[in-house]
């Protein structure tokens, strides 16, 4: 009994110890559209939160909320994330963009990071997204080499400028590596359907396409691939390295990490500012996953030197001469690619046939 | 536009793997509602079955096995449904709705561990020189052991119903389970055992989707299919073989449409989608001329006092 | 050996008691389940039920009740009336969809203009949305014996792949930089279901279900209708011998039902939500189906149920970001709380008795 009592008054005190800490712990919050275990997008955003717990240890508090629905729901999980003293807050789907600023306005001492969206309209709104675009320029080098039927399968979620930005770029890197290369498109119209995107692959498959490129998240296009035998596939979001080294010969990493340590300390430090990221490969929030000895010494060298020139910003991954499908031209000699036609982007180049649906 | 690169024999051995998730599911509805109970909870032991059949598979390395946990996974859940509707005599539907979202939350809670892992692949029978015929061999002689399963399935329960008095009895439950019982038939003994073959077949559709369609678990991975094969029992006017066909409708539309577009023909991708469950709709009208399609005491609660 | 044996009243006193008595249960398994996963099962608990009442930020919580609770309420008041009447609507979820798109599109079709008379016009068109997309089963139902729980059901999907169409082309933001989803009616005036007292929670959607509340508690207990719908559900043979007419009573319950989930809809995407997206629906058409049976399919258990629901919903998001608990536990929680509302619910219709049954 006495030892008990001692043991309880013990972890009051202790209690109270945490709490006189948690006063100067920095506390951060992140909202997840879909759950942590999705094994993509949300995924990567998790571990993203789990390296800032790492980096920065007790100093930091963080919390999440995971499968939260775009709307009321976001709205209600952020005011309450900033009513229980989160410092920052991460929002990572672009469906919350006006739950942000809605929230941010009424909660000015708190700063907001907004992924993928464009408004800010208070002064402690960020927002950032990833120039995956960039990824998507080695990711076609690489296939563009690897294909012998010149049929590269690219399977696509939504029609949004997002995906068709990934689409023309790994195009314009294949088919200048290759000129007869041939995008066979399908648009599942889901972000999340593992037995679609296994279908989707298997079509493609079917069709005669040896390297498949994907824009959704599940591990179930290379599945198809390896029974298939002899197909490429990619990693998409995370490594999906149970994969490698064939048919997963490298992949597209979301490299969340940098960037959200980086904010944290400047919250902590009180350096804070809204700023609009959009980070590609040289900043680290796009990586790529280590190109397997499946592709040939003088293509993986290639492509990482394509990737060195990316980061260091001596390539753009869109330098003319570019024309749009129709013929028309959109980009002369030399000339790249302004930031906000590629956040609008809502057109093919030229080479890609079939058209966007609407 | 080029539409040669549509092979017919691939998309036909395509549609097949496809529609089995849907078929194995939709066999096991079918027998639940031919005993007169609706079970809306097939997506709940879908997903469940996913990951018991993945966790298993992946600790014992045996696809086989892992399709036995998943069938005893999705077994054990419709007992809960069973309980709830045979026993405690709650409504069906909202039974049915509430097994779905404890499913849906249980699987996630299982598979926390089992995020990125490559389960052990289930291989293809070699039926030897037969899968070597043109066209016959790809399209029936080059899949894996439970697809064949669900064609077995199919053929089992038709001839169940039909010709067995087992399957006389389950339908005069079905029917009209006041004369059931007068009849000396153990009604609600019989709806639970439908009940849990429908949670087995559920859990093995489930288990095929994680373990050989797509294969890996990730949380809600089964995506809808459960309520596609509650749709389908009914397009299949609640007849086994017609579930066959209308699972390789389903299986059909979608593959097509994935063809279709792969050789760049521009379709309309949400109309597309809808048509199945328009197709339905129009089945169902037609059906309902024929009055004797349903079982009479589909969703009805049956308690012996009544 | 237990047996059953049927009221010839239900009980009140169990009527009541039950539904203490399921969350009591859900408490004790519930907390099971938090302690297995490594939490404090009473603080979970706490957390779920206390913090969004009683906590500290309570003057937050408590209007967010009427939020979420409001479309539940308005959606399973109308599915109610049809269930009473063994009529099954499970498709409210499309009808809630319909309602949003028609009611939406009614108002960006005015779009920049203001008036006053822009809002009364979208509830129109949203009300007028649900009831279609009911209609169609009913229709099938009286004109050829459709089975409409299936019809309703299949018409959800359809509504669903329609919504992305919508969002992805015709409704599609045009300065929206192509991202998919319509412009945000809380930016446009007269399109915006703003709150009625800022703060409060109350949008003309919580005013709605409560008027929808009085009316189906008057239809039912005062009215003729109220009287064919009841007497229909419980002696389906007796109500025709007492000159109900069975096709006007299917349409009208149907209709009904849609028509208040398509202004559920309506209410949602012009206030709380804002706009029209692909994942606008959040599953408030199946969830007021369970709502309906929890408040025993009356009005005033309907509020109580939606309300709960809410509670568990708002609870469970704040256990996820304070305590850490997982997603999954607190829809496995959901889950359990439905299945002991759902069982012990025999108690408030049937006796439990005990030892060998007595010959008669």
């Amino acid at each position: 009994m006495r030892i008990t009592t001692l043991l309880a008054s013990a972890a009051i005190a202790l209690g109270l110890v945490t709490a006189a800490v948690a006063e100067d712990t920095t506390k951060v919050g992140f909202v997840y559209v879909g759950p942590v275990g999705d094994g993509g997008w949300t995924f990567t955003h998790d571990q993203a939160r789990q390296a800032v717990e790492a980096e920065f240890g007790d100093a930091v508090e963080t919390v999440f909320v995971e499968s939260v629905a775009e709307g009321p729901d976001a709205e209600r999980v952020l005011t309450q994330m900033a009513l229980d003293g989160a410092d920052l807050i991460f929002t990572t789907s672009f469906g919350y963009m006006d739950a942000t600023n809605n929230v941010a306005a009424k909660f000015p001492d708190v700063k907001f990071e907004h992924a993928t969206g464009y408004k800010r309209l208070h002064p402690n709104v960020s927002t950032y997204s990833a120039r995956f675009y960039e990824g998507r320029a080695v990711q076609g080098h690489i296939a563009g080499n690897m294909t012998e039927s010149n049929i590269i399968g690219y399977i696509a979620s939504y029609p949004i400028p997002e995906v068709i930005r990934g689409i023309n770029s790994a195009y314009l890197h294949a088919s200048k590596v290759n000129p007869d290369v041939e995008f066979k498109i399908i648009w599942v119209y889901t972000w999340f359907d593992p037995a679609k995107e296994a279908d989707a692959a298997k079509t493609l498959i079917d069709q005669g396409a040896d390297v498949i490129l994907q824009h959704t998240d599940s591990t179930a296009p290379h599945a198809a691939a390896q029974e298939a035998g002899n197909v490429v596939t990619f990693g998409q979001a995370s490594d999906m390295s149970a994969y490698a080294p064939f048919p997963r010969v490298s992949a597209i990493l979301d490299e969340w990490g940098d960037y959200y340590i980086a904010r944290t300390r400047a919250v902590m430090d009180g350096t804070w500012e809204s700023v609009d990221t959009w980070h590609g490969i040289g900043d680290g929030m796009v990586g790529i996953g280590e190109i397997t000895d499946a592709v040939p010494a003088n293509v993986a060298e290639e492509a990482m030197a394509m990737k060195a020139a990316l980061a260091d910003g001596s390539y753009h991954a869109f330098t003319g001469p570019i024309n749009k499908q129709d013929g028309s031209a959109w980009l002369a000699e030399g000339e790249v690619a302004d930031d906000g036609t590629l956040a609008g982007m809502n057109f093919y180049v030229e080479g890609i046939t079939g058209e966007i649906p609407q | 536009m080029d539409l040669s690169v549509i092979n017919p024999i691939l998309l036909i051995a395509a549609l097949m793997s496809a529609a089995t998730p849907i078929l194995l599911a939709a066999t096991g509805e079918l027998v639940v509602e031919r005993a007169g109970v609706l079970n809306l909870g097939v997506e709940g032991m879908m997903i469940v079955g996913a990951i018991c059949g993945f966790a298993i598979a992946v600790e014992s390395g045996s696809p086989l096995f892992g399709f036995f946990a998943a069938a005893v996974g999705g077994a054990l859940l419709s007992l809960l449904f069973a309980f709830l509707t045979q026993v405690t005599l709650a409504n069906q539907v909202a039974s049915g709705l509430a097994l779905t979202l404890f499913g849906l939350g249980l699987s996630a809670l299982i598979g926390q561990s089992y995020v990125g892992i490559k389960p052990p692949r289930l291989p293809d029978l070699n039926f030897g020189l037969l899968g070597d015929v043109p066209i016959i061999g790809p399209v029936l002689f080059s899949h894996n052991l439970i697809l064949y399963f669900g064609l077995a399935l199919v053929a089992a329960v038709w001839a169940m119903l039909k010709y067995t008095r087992v399957g006389l009895v389950l339908r005069a439950v079905g029917e009209n389970h006041d004369a059931a019982h007068a009849l000396g038939y153990k009604v609600v003994r019989i709806r639970t055992l439908a009940i849990m073959f429908g949670g087995a077949c559920a859990g093995m559709g489930g288990a095929y989707i994680s373990l050989i369609r797509v294969p890996q678990w990730t949380e809600g991975m089964t995506a809808g299919v459960g309520w596609i094969a509650l749709a389908l029992v009914v397009f299949a006017s609640w007849k086994p073989w017609r579930v066959l066909l209308g699972a390789y409708l389903f299986g059909g539309i979608t593959q097509l449409q994935l063809n279709l577009q792969g050789a760049g023909v521009a379709i309309p991708v949400e109309y597309l989608a809808m048509s199945p469950y328009v197709i339905t709709i129009v089945v169902l009208v037609i059906l309902s001329a024929d009055k004797s399609a349903a079982p009479g005491s589909l969703g009805r609660t049956f308690h012996a006092s009544n | 050996m237990i047996r059953l044996e049927k009221r010839p009243q239900p009980s009140t006193v169990f009527a009541y008691a039950t539904p203490v008595l399921a969350v009591l249960a859900t408490f004790f398994f519930g907390g099971v389940l938090f302690a297995l996963l490594g939490k404090d099962p009473v603080q979970s608990i706490v957390t779920i039920f206390w913090e969004p009442l009683f906590g500290e930020f309570a003057f937050f919580y408590r209007p967010q009740l009427l939020v979420k609770g409001a479309p539940l309420v308005l959606i399973a008041i109308g599915l109610s009336l049809g269930f009473k009447a063994g009529i099954w609507n499970i498709g409210a979820e499309g009808q809630y969809i319909m309602g949003a798109l028609f009611g939406a599109g009614v108002g960006l079709a005015f779009y920049p203009a203001e008036s006053a008379l822009i809002f009364p016009a979208m509830i129109l068109a949203g009300a007028f949305g649900g009831w279609v997309w009911a209609i169609i089963p009913a229709l099938l139902k009286v004109r050829f014996g459709t089975n409409e729980i299936l019809v309703s059901l299949m018409l959800v999907y359809v509504a669903e792949q329609f919504l992305a169409s919508m969002s992805l082309g015709l409704l599609k933001n045009p300065e929206g930089f192509g991202f998919p989803g319509s412009r945000n009616l809380q930016q446009y005036a007269s399109a915006h279901n703003a709150e009625i007292f800022a703060g409060s929670g109350m949008h003309w959607g919580v005013v709605a279900a409560m008027i929808a509340v009085i009316f189906a508690y008057v239809l039912l207990a005062r009215h003729k209708l109220g009287f064919a719908i009841r007497v229909t559900g419980e002696a389906p043979r007796a109500a025709r011998f007492s000159g109900v007419n069975p096709s006007r009573l299917i349409l009208f319950c149907l209709g009904m039902s849609g028509l208040l989930a398509g202004l559920a809809g309506l209410f949602e995407v012009s206030g709380p939500a804002g706009q029209v997206s692909i994942d606008f629906n959040v599953g408030y058409g199946f969830t007021a189906i369970i709502v309906a049976f929890l408040g025993r399919l009356h009005p005033i258990g309907i509020v109580l149920a939606g309300l709960l629901m809410a509670l568990t919903y708002i609870g469970g998001d704040i256990a996820q970001s304070q305590l850490g608990l997982p997603a999954a536990a607190i829809q496995v929680f959901q889950g359990m709380l439905l299945f002991f509302l759902l069982a012990l619910d025999l108690l408030t219709n049937y006796r439990l008795r005990f030892g060998q049954a007595e010959v008669a």
